[in-house]
């Protein structure tokens, strides 16, 4: 520890500037480690197998969903039509694997579709100037008034076995585990190393400057925006077959939890910091507590509940150590 | 910025809703009937509501997601005061108003005593008023109100519904607030420029504070008419409240970054929205197609107005 103070300046060691980096990560990641512990020691089953594959297959494709919504709002922007985008993903890839298509299409085709719409979004952003709220409230009802209107609410049911990706799994893990996992990894690395990642933290925190420094921020914005339709697309692919049956409905307020993951795992509201890292963290956090909720027998209509204090503490905290750093 | 400037997006969504009106009352004869039209008015009057609020809250420069979650804690409390603690309804229903009064002050609170950016202090105000709502219902309904109740929500008075009447006197006097008074001037100047508004001497937070609190007395007086138009109670109720309550004070020319809107722009976007989706289902399209044309409106209106604006160098 002396030896490197010598080497850092302030008094400042490389661990804790480490921390000091990914203060909201830490915290998350403990947090997780606290619930297990807690409530493992309460009810064993929390721990079982079973249970750990539930939290972490199940949810998976919200942590993938909220690795694009860092993004963008990281680079200063938000998506409130992320939900319905999945749905309608979900039912695309569901109808084109029951109508005979190879499984590969059934794939692959609606992740083109959700880059292609969204970065028609992110242009529409980028070039006119309307902000990404109203634009993506416009775009939540389009999507998902024209989901409900073109399956009439009908389930898609008979789905073949091979088309149910997220039911695999290589090497005994759930394969939405490996997306989960892999995306996350290749996506902050992507963020952290590459002049496209660095640009989307240069336009978030400062537009103007982002340009006079030779960026181009509405390229940058459209680059967002189609790389969150990617993750949403495969967000909506894993949704659509990790259960029989795809509903043409997705969980209400599915929007907000993405939103709300992104948030609590660090990124700022306000544009410029966070990581994708701390929001897959936050995702895994919130379907750690709904599992907890159930096996310490408190009713799951609390759940909400928790999950709204939980946001406000963190929001509170992070205002409060800002406050603090100026 | 003129009064001319800010009357021009009126003017053009005044001329859409009217060319909507004749269109939709040529696909059908229905739309067009005194009965129809009143029975609209009737459904929109809790979006209208709340959306008063709203239209104050976005002139400031803010947001509020979690309009639509006060709605349903102050029905469900409004139906566990009255059924589970046994006051009598009217106290009941005092109480529950309170509480979704208090739920505006408390977002208010957070936002200008601690900081915190409007959309993400009402995100986590969404998740919890909605939580606390499932949490104290538990999934059960309160039925069984007494008659006279309903006349909050299904009454008339000279005809026209007992709603209708409460929207058009409160649009009037927020109407008369946002135009016509100092606390008005004093919420654009916070919408426009809150650095320089402070440095006026304008009480920055004792004005938003007030804004998100009214939004929050306004959501509760829309869940004790909602209940009595519906008669029950469940915890769900308002969920999305907030997006349709956005989309009509946006339509209406209200400019998300603040500084810019008006009443009457609101008033004019939420009657657009409800004529689409009335005369659109009158004239044979599912409901849920109806809420595609409405998005498609809503970016279309705005991408106008943008456009307007620049060719205006603006």
């Amino acid at each position: 520890m002396s030896n490197a103070a010598t080497t850092v300046p302030i008094g400042r060691t490389p661990f804790r500037r480490f921390l000091g980096g990914y203060g909201q990560e830490i915290v998350v990641l403990l947090s997780i480690a606290a619930l297990f512990a807690v409530v493992g020691a309460v009810n064993q089953r929390f721990l079982s197998d079973n249970n750990i594959n539930a939290i972490f297959a199940g949810n998976a494709y919200i942590a993938i969903a909220a690795i694009g919504m860092s993004m963008v709002i990281v680079s200063g922007h938000i998506d409130v039509s992320v939900g319905s985008l999945i749905g309608v993903i979900a039912t695309m890839a569901g109808t084109l694997a029951v109508s005979g298509y190879p499984v590969w299409i059934a794939w692959v085709a609606p992740i083109l579709f959700a880059i292609a719409v969204n970065a028609g979004v992110g242009a529409l952003i980028a070039y006119t100037r309307i902000p990404s709220i109203v634009v993506t409230l416009g775009m939540l009802s389009i999507l998902k008034g024209g989901l409900i209107s073109v399956t009439a609410g009908a389930w898609i049911t008979n789905l073949p076995a091979e088309f149910m990706i997220a039911q695999m799994r290589p090497f005994g893990i759930p394969s939405a585990v490996w997306f989960m996992v892999g995306l996350t990894v290749i996506a902050a690395l992507f963020m952290r190393y590459t002049d496209f990642g660095r640009a989307i933290y240069a336009v978030g925190g400062n537009i103007e400057a982002a340009r006079a420094a030779g960026l181009n921020p509405e390229r940058t914005v459209v680059g967002v925006f189609a790389l969150h339709g990617f993750f949403a697309g495969i967000a909506g692919i894993l949704f659509a077959t990790q259960l029989q049956v795809i509903q043409s409905t997705v969980p209400p307020n599915l929007e907000l939890t993405v939103i709300t993951a992104s948030v609590i795992g660090g990124v700022s509201i306000l544009g410029g910091t966070g990581t994708v890292i701390g929001s897959t963290l936050a995702a895994i956090l919130f379907a750690c507590i709904g599992s907890a909720l159930i096996f310490l027998n408190v009713s799951a209509y609390w759940l909400r509940a928790v999950l709204g204090l939980m946001i406000l503490a963190t929001v509170l905290a992070d205002m409060a150590r800002r406050r603090r750093a100026r | 910025m003129t009064a001319a400037r800010l009357l021009r997006h009126e003017t053009i969504l005044a001329i859409l809703t009217v060319l909507a009106l004749i269109v939709l009352a040529n696909l059908s004869d229905k739309f067009f009937t005194a009965e129809n039209l009143l029975n609209q008015g009737r459904l929109m009057s809790e979006v209208g509501l709340v959306a008063l609020a709203m239209t104050f809250v976005i002139v400031t420069g803010g947001i509020d997601l979690s309009v639509g979650s006060i709605l349903g804690m102050t029905a469900i409390l409004l139906g566990v005061f009255w059924q589970n603690v046994g006051l009598p309804l009217p106290l009941a229903m005092v109480a529950a108003l309170l509480c979704g009064t208090l739920a505006g002050l408390g977002n208010g609170l957070i936002i200008t005593r601690f900081k915190v950016p409007p959309l993400i202090a009402t995100l986590a105000t969404l998740a919890l008023y909605r939580g606390l709502a499932e949490g104290i219902s538990q999934a059960r309904s309160v039925r069984g109100y007494p008659e006279w109740f309903f006349y909050f929500g299904q009454g008339e008075l000279l005809g026209v519904p007992f709603q209708l009447w409460l929207l058009g006197l409160l649009t009037t006097i927020a109407g008369v607030i946002l135009g016509l008074t100092t606390f008005g001037r004093a919420t654009y100047a916070v919408g426009a420029n809150e650095t320089a508004a402070r440095f006026s001497g304008i009480r920055v937070d004792a004005t938003k504070l007030w804004i998100y609190t009214a939004a929050g007395f306004l959501a509760g007086l829309a869940a004790v008419i909602f209940v009595s138009r519906v008669t029950t109670t469940r915890s769900d109720m308002g969920t999305g409240l907030e997006l349709d309550v956005i989309t009509g004070v946006v339509l209406g020319g209200t400019s998300i970054f603040g500084g810019k809107g008006t009443i009457v722009g609101t008033a004019l976007g939420l009657i657009l929205i409800q004529a689409l989706k009335n005369g659109l289902a009158l004239s044979g399209v599912k409901g849920d197609g109806t809420i595609v044309v409405i998005g498609v409106v809503l970016i279309a209106a705005i991408l106008a107005g943008a456009l307007f604006d620049r060719n205006r160098g603006g």
